[in-house]
């Protein structure tokens, strides 16, 4: 056999790179997936969209989506303005209707533009409750799920069933149901959606929070003798995250779908308030004559809910460690 | 075995008994009544609206109301507000209604979406994994009632067929054969359309539940034993994925009452959706209220069935 003496790759600490922080790491990751990348790019834009939305359509209004320009209906994307008969403070703000006018000669540049705000707002607050709610109960049944309760059950055992109770029913006609027999509002909208879909958080939290406690550094963390609100919220909770990330991502998607579905059964936003989904909804009655009121909201829908879906499964590989190393 | 059916029946009968509290009391403690869903009726006097509300037992205690509720129910003589018919015969023909489309789009699920995700997880990261990949979430992020009428739009065009309701009106008189592709040209397109998240999702969890399985240690001794790849992949590796399929099967029950509801209103298909959409708009408390306890029930039934379905596919698991 011969035996050539190849170097030993020297384990000097000093020459080795500076191991990488686990958010090194998860940037690493995630570069990869492309389409991920360029859906968080896409988020970011409609972020600042709807930001803007809101500040240029209600605060500072330059493009006013109320003006009613009867002269100008059904005009299809890109046409001008007729110049002679509107005055000239509601002409469109770009010279042009960009996205076109509807039924009442209404911009629906102006319109779309409000409308991400509402939108957009309705899935970051409703998916905000759901989480909220979601870590409280999961971290309850979690942290303190062996307390007996009236020495009939454990904190565990009834906030579980009740878990399972939730669901059980059927979310998306439960949610209609109430909706439709609430008072039309916004945040009625908001808070139902959000009090409809903790469940699956709940759970995720609790059953990392179960698989943590066991772990060595959070009995370090006990002996200690640290109490106990800083152990679950420095300890537990950030390292309970990862999962409870990816599916908020998703429950934006998914709430900002519901809302189309609502407005589509005349349950969603009410006017004067503009939503992409009663944007959609008003456009289907004219999906022959203007199918621009109809095609722009439903494509804007859809690049910005794939856009949610696809970086939460890019968040959901990059997060995982069991599929990383594969 | 039979004590653990037994006990998981005790719990989930309890379970269903909090739900329809629960439901109850969000049904009944909302404003907006029944007796004021045409408040700018002219004919409606107070009296006439007393008299509704003691009908209804609306006026009595909300633990009274459930009790009320739960004896007629027994009995079966509850009444939809509406139209005072029996509402267990009026769920039950919406439920026969509904139950073609619901066996359609489950078996367009499951027939599509194993293929997909098998051949996704076997070329984890080739250009079909990637492409089936996008195409599954694109099918979840179009609204669904876009969807639908993009494509009642083209099949109405291309194919000159009606789909919209459960037959065409006046096709009494056709002969067997053309009455039977009416109905299939109407089933068509809502099952399509209610199977294609159901396919995004299944297809989906095929493909981590084979990643899974497939870096399994008997995996690579099938391999290496040389057999060939399709025996490995389906005799080996997919009947230990399919497991987690049992629990799948119960959770896709619910889809009967809930999923349905923006599909059976576009498509105008008289099912338990549309019903409850109906019963929703004119405040219809006992058919809201007994179709989402109906719900319930049968995801409880659905869980019942995958737990002992899993017990008995699973030999790992003892039921006690």
């Amino acid at each position: 056999m011969n035996t050539v003496n190849r170097p030993v790759a020297s384990v000097d600490a000093e020459k080795l790179p500076p191991p990488e922080t686990p958010w090194q790491e998860f940037i690493r990751v995630y570069k990869k997936d492309r389409l991920a990348v360029v859906s968080s790019i896409v988020l970011a834009i409609l972020v600042v969209v709807g930001i803007s939305g809101k500040v240029f359509t209600e605060w500072v209004v330059v493009f006013d989506a109320e003006v009613v320009r009867l002269p100008d209906k059904f005009l299809p994307p890109l046409s001008t303005p007729s110049v002679d008969i509107i005055p000239a403070p509601d002409l469109p703000q770009l010279g042009v209707y960009v996205f076109g006018t509807d039924e009442l000669g209404r911009d629906v540049f102006a319109r779309m533009l409000q409308g991400s705000f509402v939108s957009l707002s309705i899935g970051f607050v409703a998916v905000g409750i759901s989480v909220v709610v979601g870590i409280l109960l999961g971290g309850l049944a979690g942290f303190f799920g062996n307390i007996q309760l009236l020495k009939i059950m454990t904190v565990d055992t009834l906030i579980m069933r009740f878990t399972d109770v939730m669901l059980c029913i059927p979310t998306f006609f439960l949610i209609l149901t109430v909706v439709a027999l609430l008072p039309p509002s916004i945040y009625n909208i908001m808070i139902v959606i959000g009090l409809f879909g903790w469940m699956g958080t709940c759970r995720f939290v609790r059953a990392e929070i179960l698989a943590l406690r066991q772990q060595d550094f959070v009995v370090a963390a006990e002996a200690l003798g640290l109490p106990k609100a800083r152990i679950i919220f420095r300890h537990l909770v950030p390292n309970a995250l990862a999962p409870v990330l990816v599916s908020t991502t998703i429950g934006v998607a998914t709430a900002i779908l519901t809302e189309s579905g609502l407005s589509f059964l005349g349950f969603g936003v009410q006017p004067p308030y503009a939503t992409w989904g009663n944007i959609l909804t008003d456009g289907k009655g004219f999906i022959f004559d203007a199918p621009w009121l109809f095609v722009i909201p439903g494509m804007a829908i859809f690049v910005v809910v794939l856009a949610f879906n696809i970086v939460g499964e890019g968040l959901r590989e990059a997060l995982n460690p069991k599929l990383r190393r594969r | 075995m039979l004590a653990y059916i037994g006990r998981n029946i005790a719990l989930r009968v309890v379970l269903l008994f909090i739900v329809s509290v629960l439901i109850h009391g969000l049904i009944h403690l909302a404003p907006g009544e029944p007796s004021a869903v045409d408040p700018s009726n002219p004919r409606m006097k107070p009296q006439d609206i007393a008299k509704i509300r003691a009908a209804f037992h609306l006026d009595d205690p909300l633990y009274l109301q459930y009790v009320y509720w739960v004896r007629d129910l027994a009995r079966g003589e509850l009444k939809s507000f509406k139209d005072n018919q029996p509402v267990l015969g009026k769920i039950w023909r919406r439920f026969l209604n509904s139950l073609p489309l619901f066996i359609c789009s489950t078996l367009i699920v499951w027939t599509l979406a194993f293929p997909v995700g098998i051949q996704a997880a076997i070329r984890r990261g080739a250009v079909f994994d990637r492409s089936s990949t996008l195409v599954a979430y694109a099918l979840i992020s179009f609204p669904g009632f876009f969807l639908s009428y993009i494509m009642i739009l083209g099949v109405v065009e291309v194919f000159h067929v009606p789909v919209i309701g459960l037959r065409t009106f006046g096709m009494e008189g056709a002969t067997g054969a053309f009455q039977f592709m009416d109905r299939v040209w109407h089933l068509v397109l809502p099952s399509l359309l209610g199977a294609l998240g159901g396919i995004a999702i299944l297809s989906r969890y095929v493909r981590s539940q084979m990643l899974e399985v497939v870096s399994q240690d008997y995996v690579r001794t099938a391999k290496a034993k040389g057999l060939h790849q399709d025996v490995v992949i389906y005799r080996h590796a997919l009947r230990n994925a399919l497991l987690p399929f049992i629990t799948m099967f119960g959770l896709l029950i619910p889809g009967l009452v809930g999923g349905s509801v923006i599909f059976e209103t576009i498509f105008a298909w008289p099912g338990l959706g549309l019903l409850g959409y109906e019963a929703i708009l004119s405040r219809d408390f006992p058919v809201i209220l007994t179709l989402n306890v109906f719900g319930a029930m049968l995801t409880l039934l659905g869980t019942l069935v995958s737990d002992v379905l899993y017990g008995v596919a699973d030999p790992r698991i003892r039921l006690e």
